[in-house]
């Protein structure tokens, strides 16, 4: 029981965890510390089989899954509010953990009581094969219905996923002449955004590039970056980010791009929910094409 | 010996009127009289046919198809429509055909400037053809039928003017009125199907020697009750007051002559049950007496001529059913008084009508006097019917009256000088109407000039006015008791006994004389002698008033039936607007209020339900370990 | 024996809590997965406790149906995010009276 005193307040306080972190990803790794100290549980309590299934399914595909879906949802998203909207929620919360707490002694006075004797046959010897006699014999049907069970999940998921396309994908000569007729018409920078700069001091991504006059140019770093704060202020004084003064900068041209690619991608969700700094700052600068991909799939 | 026929006439006229609507306009009273008439001619020879027979055979019964039948064997029920014709019937048959014959005839000219005159002649033969149906019935059932029927068709005869509210309020409440008479009569027949398994009369009458005493008593009471509302008898005596607003001949056929004696020919017709229960006897001997009584000094008061004859008719129908009450002794005396009194009253009533014909529709007889003169034949003819209800001797009210006075001293002393009393207010009231009508001086308003009737209308009347007089023929030799025994039993001859010394019936005659000449000379010296005021006079004694009141009969009806009643209902209506309604409505509420309580739950919060969700498993959870840990 | 059903029952007590208590559906969700863990311990806990592998083989079908749960469960929420703009379980409540 050695593994159990080690593991036992490890999981406890991870699961804990996962009732009290702010972010949906630390919660997800909390989950993942829980099911490893499980896996090793059930590896001490004969179930070495269950200990790689642990492993390899949850803590391997279904908490990748959560991890994926928390990127694809946004890490910033759901930030709770700390005011709780219904009334009485975290003490009814409460009094039904007591409750089970309530229960948890009854069930564990009821157990001891009856007095289970201690192991009466080893179960680690031939665990899976005795695990696949059990499956395949007594249960086969019940693990039919969960094969049967799968398929229909799948299906569920890609049905729920899947989005239809409601316009003809764009070719490339159509984008190009979209951007040039942009260009036109609005003024938008029809090249290539620019690249931050390469003051390689940190990843270059949170650098922005600076103008000749010395004044660093928003545009060339990811807007999520900018609106964290989290954008590398250049040792250069000058009229500040996003002034957008210089017309050699352009925009990022490889984002209006991925104006019509389609739906899936999504990245920066958060760029739509208020208007960019360098918006309508003239010059080449333009707005970021995504926000028309964003527009188009939401 | 096809009896049908006899109904079959009236009924076929009423609905050849009824649906042959405006085209029958210009000859529906001629083939109305004709059915009429054809139905009494046929009587006419069915009673010959009848009287041809031995005495003991004079019973037909002709069942015309089964109108009801319920399996077999005990508990089963079948009724045949069955008409018997009978020595009872018989007079019956004849005295409604005759009589309504003539009024028939007597309405051609009465209705003549009546626009419905063709609806009017319809009615009256539907009545024709119920009332015989009533007396033919050979089942109490049919009975039913036919005392439905008239019924109907007397509320459809009194309020004829509907036009006129007083008219359509009569109507209405002697339908009431009747139908609660009807529930006695339903309950009756109810009771025989319990008690007897059948409802035939014959069978009924067979039964009853095997039958408690108490039931029988509960059937007489009840079968009183039928008759109390049909005959305006004590205590449902207060339509026909009203019923005086029909027309002038329905007034004299429906509500003299024929249709309220119905309750009399019903108890008649029953005599099986009331010659087994003495107690029944009594109560219809107490009705008729307090009826004739009321009656007579109802017509005392009364300024309008029609409803003194209407108390009158109450009081003569008070004397036949006291007579019915006397069982064997009066049956055929009660039967013989309303032949005659059919007779007379139709007369009578007839001579109203032709005097208000005269008098432009005035029925205040304050406003007629020394219309001798102007009416002579109506006059002659009213004077002959006069004589013969006051019992003048000789004529035919004479006999049938002095009869059942005889047997009533024979039954009780009392109640004979009670009798005798009331024919001396007869006598009264008789000699104040005709004197106030036709004798005085003239009191018509200025733009009344009274003009004889035309022939169509006195021909009847003379033909009445002869039957009034001679009526009295049918007791010759007994003939009339020996003719109904077969039905009502043998008469038994009674013998008057007063202050321990029999009195020969003669001496009866003489008395009831010399009181019915003190009422004539009251009467005269009262309204004869003095000038009558044209207007009714106000100060008057509290009996008079009692009187024109119809004695209160109505006031009384308003505080025992109406206002309870009322109160009833509102009390009803009141527990189901504010009991019921409210009941309903607040569960309603109640159920909608729980509901919107409820809906609160439902916030939308998953994490709400979820809660739901736990407690309930908690719940379940420890109630389960609970469980067994016990 | 009593240690290991101790711990899921913390486990499964603390999952519930978050449940009832956590607004973001991808934690609800995980504490929903914390609960079936905890049941899984306890069946890995009796089968040890009664000798024989049924309760390994139901842990293992948990396993399963979790998986199963999971891929629907992120799909859907995934199609709440695309349509809403959030993953807060009390921003999804058209069910209500």
């Amino acid at each position: 029981m050695t593994a159990f005193g080690v593991v036992a307040p490890i999981v406890v306080i991870a699961a804990l965890g996962l009732l009290f972190a702010r972010k949906a990803v630390h919660a997800a790794l909390s989950l993942a510390v829980v099911m490893i100290g499980l896996a090793v549980l059930y590896a001490a309590n004969g179930a070495p089989f269950l200990f790689a299934v642990q492993i390899i399914v949850y803590t391997g595909a279904i908490m990748m899954l959560f991890l994926f879906v928390v990127m694809l949802v946004g890490v910033e998203a759901g930030p709770e509010a700390v005011t709780e909207p219904l009334p009485g929620q975290r003490v009814a919360a409460a009094l039904v953990g007591l409750g089970f707490g309530a229960m948890l002694v009854v069930g564990i006075g009821q157990v001891v009581a009856n007095g289970f004797s201690m192991p009466v046959a080893a179960v680690e010897d031939d665990n899976v094969e005795g695990l696949a006699a059990l499956m395949f014999g007594p249960y086969v049907l019940a693990f039919q219905f969960t094969a049967a069970l799968l398929v229909t999940a799948v299906l569920g998921a890609m049905v729920l996923a899947h989005q239809e396309r409601l316009t003809a994908q764009p070719s490339q000569a159509e984008r190009a002449a979209q951007r040039i007729r942009d260009f036109g018409a609005e003024g938008r920078h029809p090249g290539n955004a620019p690249t931050p700069g390469v003051y390689a001091r940190h990843n270059a991504v949170d650098a922005p590039a600076l103008l000749p006059d010395g004044t660093p140019l928003e545009s060339s770093v990811p807007g999520a970056l900018v609106r964290r704060g989290q954008v590398i202020r250049p040792p250069i004084t000058g009229p500040g980010l996003g002034d957008g003064t210089g017309g050699g900068s352009g925009p990022r041209a490889e984002k209006g791009s991925g104006g019509g690619s389609g739906g899936g991608s999504g990245p920066r969700a958060e760029d739509d929910t208020e208007p960019r700094a360098e918006d309508g700052t003239g010059g080449g600068s333009g707005p970021r094409a995504e926000k028309g991909a964003e527009e188009e799939s939401s | 010996m096809m009896i049908w026929l006899l109904v079959a006439f009236p009924a076929l006229g009423a609905a050849l009127l009824l649906t042959s609507g405006r085209r029958s306009d210009r000859h529906g009273h001629l083939v109305a009289t004709a059915a009429s008439a054809a139905s009494f001619v046929w009587g006419l020879v069915l009673f010959f046919r009848l009287l041809a027979r031995d005495s003991g055979d004079r019973t037909v019964t002709e069942s015309l198809f089964t109108w009801i039948s319920t399996g077999q064997g005990p508990g089963s029920f079948h009724v045949e429509m069955s008409l018997v014709f009978d020595p009872l019937a018989a007079l019956f048959v004849l005295l409604i055909t005759g009589v309504g014959t003539l009024i028939h005839v007597y309405s051609i000219g009465y209705m003549e400037h009546d626009e419905r005159r063709r609806r009017f002649f319809a009615f009256l033969n539907l009545f024709i053809a119920a009332m015989l149906v009533l007396v033919l019935a050979g089942d109490y059932l049919v009975l039913f039928l036919g005392w439905e029927g008239v019924g109907l068709a007397s509320y459809l005869l009194i309020g004829f003017w509907q036009h006129k509210p007083s008219a359509a309020a009569a109507a209405k409440k002697a339908f009431v009125v009747n139908r609660v008479g009807d529930i006695g009569m339903a309950l009756a027949i109810m009771l025989m199907f319990k008690e007897f398994g059948t409802t035939e009369i014959a069978a009924v009458g067979d039964s009853v020697a095997g039958t408690a005493a108490s039931t029988i008593t509960v059937l007489g009471l009840l079968l009183l009750l039928g008759a109390c509302g049909k005959s305006a008898q004590v205590p449902l005596q207060g339509w026909l007051l009203d019923a005086m607003e029909g027309p002038t001949p329905v007034s004299a056929l429906i509500h003299a002559a024929t249709m309220v004696t119905a309750g009399v020919y019903l108890i008649v017709r029953s005599n099986a049950i009331f010659d087994a229960s003495e107690t029944a006897r009594t109560a219809v001997v107490v009705v008729g007496l307090v009826t004739l009584i009321a009656g007579a000094i109802i017509g005392c008061a009364k300024d309008d001529i029609k409803k003194a004859l209407a108390g009158s008719t109450m009081s003569q129908i008070g004397y036949m059913m006291l007579a019915a009450g006397l069982g064997p002794a009066g049956y055929a005396f009660a039967i013989f008084h309303l032949v005659t009194h059919g007779f007379f009253k139709a007369n009578m009533f007839l001579g109203a009508g032709s005097v208000m014909h005269a008098m432009d529709d005035d029925v205040n007889m304050r406003h007629y006097g020394a219309l001798r003169t102007a009416l002579p034949v109506t006059f002659a003819t009213f004077g002959l019917g006069y004589l013969a209800i006051i019992g003048f001797p000789g004529f035919s009210g004479f006999f049938s009256k002095d009869k059942i006075i005889e047997a009533a001293l024979a039954h009780n002393v009392w109640v004979g000088l009670a009798a005798v009393a009331g024919a001396g207010i007869t006598a009264f009231y008789m000699t104040r109407l005709v004197t106030m009508t036709f004798a005085g001086q003239k009191r018509w308003r200025e733009e009344v000039h009274p003009h004889e009737s035309p022939r169509v209308m006195t021909v009847p009347l003379i033909v009445l006015a002869a039957a009034s007089v001679l009526g009295g023929l049918l007791v010759l030799s007994d003939w009339i008791t020996d003719w109904l025994e077969p039905v009502v039993g043998h008469t038994e001859h009674h013998h008057v006994e007063i202050l321990g010394a029999e009195w020969p019936p003669i001496a009866v005659s003489v008395l009831v004389t010399a009181v019915v000449a003190a009422g004539v000379a009251l009467g005269w010296f009262t309204y004869g002698r003095k000038p009558i005021a044209s207007e009714t006079p106000e100060r008057v004694s509290v009996l008079t008033r009692a009187a024109r009141a119809d004695l209160y009969g109505d006031t009384i009806n308003e505080w025992v039936a109406v206002r309870p009643t009322v109160t009833l209902a509102r009390g009803v209506a009141w527990f189901d607007q504010f009991g019921l309604h409210r009941a309903v409505t607040g569960f309603v509420t109640l159920i909608g209020d729980g509901a919107a309580a409820m809906r609160t739950w439902q916030n939308g919060f998953v994490r709400s339900y979820a809660l739901g969700v736990f407690v309930g498993a908690l719940v379940l959870t420890l109630g389960l370990l609970a469980v067994i840990w016990r | 024996m009593s240690d290991l059903l101790t711990l899921s029952m913390i486990l499964f007590t603390i999952g519930a809590v978050g449940v009832l208590v956590r607004r973001n559906a991808l934690i609800v969700f995980m504490c929903v997965e914390l609960m079936l863990n905890a049941t899984n311990l306890a069946f890995v806990a009796f089968a040890r406790e009664h000798g024989n592998l049924d309760g390994q083989l139901a842990a293992f079908l948990v396993m399963v149906v979790a998986a199963a749960e999971v891929v629907v469960g992120l799909a859907i929420i995934i199609a709440i995010h695309r349509s809403r703009g959030s993953v807060s379980v009390d921003e999804v409540r058209q069910v209500r009276g």
